[in-house]
């Protein structure tokens, strides 16, 4: 009887990992919501010039005042990207790491580094050519000490982007205005 | 018996692990190259490439992606979605004969290709709403 139940499980443990290879592309991934308003509301600002060139140059500055690597830039399509590799080490995850270790005697994995990746779309708004709207966009990947990828996700904590756009305003000599 | 049903379970196994060799991979050759070009593409009766690829950029960054690469000339954008999953798409646009232009997707999911239609239908549905928000200004 108990055979038989093991048989059962392994089955079904071994239809579990043939399914998981087939799971798709979550459904929600690639439709606006609710949510992609107010996150371009956060992630915008308008500018009152009608110079594309001058705009991509103070972002530049900027993206080199935060510690960013330009990786990609495209002038004709107002975008430029930059990455920077950082230390992601948390004091409470290393003392957390060390009692586990205290107590069972292995040494658990804890985040090491992290891949942090800024990128910046301008465009003009359509009607006229007057005013320019900056876009940008943050994510990161942190890898453990075993060289494990722990986290992969996108940045949205609003103060990043009040910081980054006063810093652009500053270099751009102009006020910035939300959508 | 249990000699056996280990046997039927070992072979059972096998079946469902054995799929194409890694190497294979390169070139995904598995789906039929027709279909898949018709499920990533789209027309749209525009000529202004500029204008389409900037649409592109802002329906991916409404979708929570950050743009990795973009170059005019050859009318390519990729960009990534990091989410706890790694999804990735390049878009494309081409002109198409004189008056039109077309676009295509290709995806790539944790690290596999996306072939099923339905995710592509909704990058499109997503680009044709942003395609209109920016026509009219409405933020």
């Amino acid at each position: 009887m108990l055979k038989k139940y093991l048989f059962l499980l392994i089955l079904i443990a071994c239809l579990m990992v043939a399914m998981s290879c087939n799971k798709g592309v979550p459904p929600e991934a690639l439709k606006l919501n609710k949510k992609s308003l107010e996150q371009r509301q956060l992630q915008t600002r308008i500018y009152d010039t009608d110079n594309e060139e001058k705009v991509l140059n103070a972002c530049v500055g900027v993206i080199q005042d935060l510690g960013f690597n330009i990786k990609d830039t495209s002038s004709k399509l107002g975008v430029l990207v930059g990455t920077k590799k950082r230390d992601a080490t948390k004091a409470s995850q290393v003392v957390a790491a060390a009692f586990a270790a205290a107590l069972t005697g292995q040494a658990t994995p804890v985040d090491d580094e992290q891949k942090m990746k800024i990128s910046i779309v301008t465009n003009y708004m359509s009607k006229g050519k007057e005013r320019i709207k900056v876009r940008v966009t943050f994510q990161r990947l942190v890898w453990n000490t075993r060289g494990n990828i722990t986290k992969r996700e996108f940045l949205d904590n609003p103060e990043i982007y009040q910081e980054f756009y006063s810093k652009l305003s500053k270099s751009l000599f102009l006020e910035a205005h939300k959508i | 018996m249990r000699i056996k049903s280990l046997v039927l379970l070992f072979a059972f196994s096998l079946v469902i692990t054995g799929c194409a060799s890694t190497q294979e991979r390169l070139l995904d050759s598995e789906q039929s190259q027709v279909k898949l070009r018709s499920i990533q593409t789209r027309t749209y009766d525009t000529t202004d490439k500029e204008k389409l690829l900037r649409s592109a950029l802002s329906t991916l960054q409404d979708l929570n992606f950050v743009i990795d690469k973009a170059d005019y000339t050859i009318g390519t954008i990729t960009a990534k979605k990091l989410n706890n999953y790694a999804l990735v798409m390049t878009v494309t646009v081409m002109p198409k004969g004189e008056k039109q232009l077309k676009v295509r997707a290709n995806a790539q999911y944790q690290s596999k290709p996306v072939a099923d239609p339905q995710p592509y239908q909704n990058f499109f549905t997503s680009l044709e709403k942003a395609k209109f928000l920016e026509e009219h200004d409405v933020q």
